[in-house]
């Protein structure tokens, strides 16, 4: 690994204003034939290219993203990182990620911005605190670091929430100190640059338009640079991962809904967590910038258009003023949306499918970004060994047919 | 947001109405003979498509009734409202659409509903 970036690289380079700083990766034209096609170049596609190159070794690999690198979800999500999810399975998952985000600042040389300042899941009503301390404990014995915070310790971490005199009053937390955010843009750069020194192709600006197959073999994609043979493709195409599968013959039980985020006019710093509302859909942290960032919750109807409905932001703020009447008085600055692919039991699918060779990493939902380091390991290791890892082996397709279900309705924070 | 036109009430906010998803789902008659395959299919799986898609939909804080709409996902343009005892339209064919080599809308080229 080049160390690209250092106290010197930022001296040396602000004697040529800036102007002459390294290209973090190379823009080539697309092969005719990889060993291993990734489409979408997101946080989770890039970082599986980076894990097959680096730890499974494979050598001719290509990333293909329609648009630049992470203007899907990777760029559009509330940043937030967290593993306290109620089963088994997903917090061995998710804290795998955890893990891996603890030091993935160091691993790829890249400032990941990765500042773990707890996050706060609240309870307002006695159905709320039930269903929080049952999952605090069930985090316990899978060794998460989560607890539960009676009201006052709330308030002592947070001042500025009101939790007495609103119509849902906060009742007590669970509160995960390892969980907090990074910088998202820096996850798709970091592993961009890293995968591809190792020589994966990373081409942008190209569309996949459809997956080849031959007798329940996959063939290569069909891409507006032309064909490109493979016999091996990951598909992490988010929302749009389920167009994708069609092409292929694959049906997938994905629904793609918009869900919206806002960021406020920058301010001093307020809120030094992050703090979660399942039940009054309300979740806010504060960036380095100083902005409030501000998630809401998804459309309640299938849609491809990245923007969502006024009435969803609407429902979100009122509950945020709520909270934090201190917010009452903010301008917001942007609003945007995203397409995520809601899975029936809000986890995701890491899997092999009916076709030889297509694998599919999708189904994240809502809350995929947290998971990007984590999933992007698992899925190069199912990739390369044309089997799952431990970790994701439960989140197989075939779930759906033998019932293994793993719901994490209760634990992903978005309402769908 | 997008407007709904009701066939009972008339044209109202989205916000009054819920999502029934998928239109047209018909519930197996033989399910003791049924795969755990199959019938995962049934509970599960949903078309999803960018594009026409059948959905149904319930004016929930206005006359509470059940009625289908086809709608292209890609845009959000409600294409067509029929009520639940009317036929399938069959609906291939949709304008107001930016193209992409694939023949979708470009990233983020929005709602026209809006944009009328």
């Amino acid at each position: 690994m080049k160390k690209k970036y250092s106290i010197a690289s930022i001296v040396k380079n602000s004697f040529s204003n800036n102007e002459r700083w390294e290209k973090m990766w190379r823009n080539p034209n697309p092969k005719k034939h990889y060993d291993v096609i990734i489409v979408g170049g997101g946080g989770h596609g890039l970082g599986t290219a980076y894990y097959l190159a680096k730890e499974h070794g494979v050598k001719n690999i290509a990333v293909i993203e329609k648009g630049w690198l992470g203007s899907g979800n990777t760029g559009r999500n509330t940043t937030i990182i967290r593993s306290n999810y109620l089963w088994d399975e997903s917090a061995y998952l998710y804290d795998h990620a955890v893990k891996l985000w603890e030091n993935l600042s160091e691993d790829l040389n890249y400032n990941m911005m990765f500042s773990q300042r707890g996050v706060l899941n609240l309870a307002h009503n006695e159905h709320d605190i039930k269903e929080i301390k049952r999952r605090v404990s069930a985090n316990r014995l899978n060794g998460l670091d989560t607890m539960w915070l009676d009201k006052n310790e709330v308030k002592d971490l947070v001042p500025i929430m009101n939790t007495d005199n609103l119509r849902y009053p906060v009742l007590g937390a669970a509160y995960q100190p390892r969980g907090g955010v990074a910088r998202h843009d820096a996850v798709a750069w970091g592993y961009a640059m890293r995968a591809d020194e190792l020589g994966v192709d990373i081409i942008q600006n190209c569309e996949v338009k459809g997956i080849k197959t031959d007798n329940y073999k996959v063939e290569g994609v069909e891409t507006t640079k032309g064909f490109i043979k493979s016999k091996k493709i990951g598909v992490v195409a988010s929302g749009h991962t389920s167009v994708l599968a069609a092409t292929a013959g694959i049906r997938l039980p994905l629904q793609s809904r918009p869900l919206q985020a806002l960021v406020s006019e920058p301010i001093k710093p307020v809120i030094n967590t992050v703090v979660m509302s399942n039940a009054v859909h309300a979740y806010v942290s504060q960036s380095d910038k100083g902005e409030l960032v501000i998630g809401a919750g998804t459309d309640g109807y299938n849609s491809f258009t990245q923007r969502g409905g006024y009435d969803v932001i609407e429902e979100t703020v009122r509950a945020i003023v709520e909270l934090y009447p201190i917010f009452g008085k903010m301008k917001m600055l942007r609003q945007w949306g995203g397409i995520v692919d809601i899975c029936p039991d809000a986890s995701p699918i890491i899997s092999k499918c009916d076709v030889e060779g297509l694998y599919f990493n999708c189904g994240w939902g809502t809350g995929g970004f947290k998971a990007t380091p984590g999933s992007a390991n698992v899925f190069a290791h199912t990739i390369a060994k044309d089997e799952p890892h431990k970790i994701n082996a439960p989140f197989a397709l075939s779930r759906f047919s033998d019932g293994r279900l793993i719901d994490e309705h209760g634990a992903a924070a978005v309402a769908h | 947001m997008i407007i709904i036109k009701c066939p009972y009430c008339g044209e109202r906010d989205q916000s009054e109405f819920s999502n029934g998803g998928e239109a047209h789902v018909v519930r197996p008659n033989n399910p003791e003979s049924l795969s755990d395959k199959d019938w995962g299919e049934y509970v599960f799986f949903r078309n999803n498509p960018k594009g026409i898609f059948y959905e149904r939909w319930v004016h929930s804080h206005g006359c509470k009734k059940w009625f289908n709409a086809v709608r292209n996902t890609s845009t959000d343009e409600i294409l067509k409202i029929y009520k639940l005892k009317e036929k399938r339209p069959e609906i291939t064919e949709f304008k107001n659409c930016l193209k992409s080599p694939s023949g979708e809308p470009k990233v983020g080229s929005g709602n026209f509903t809006v944009k009328k």
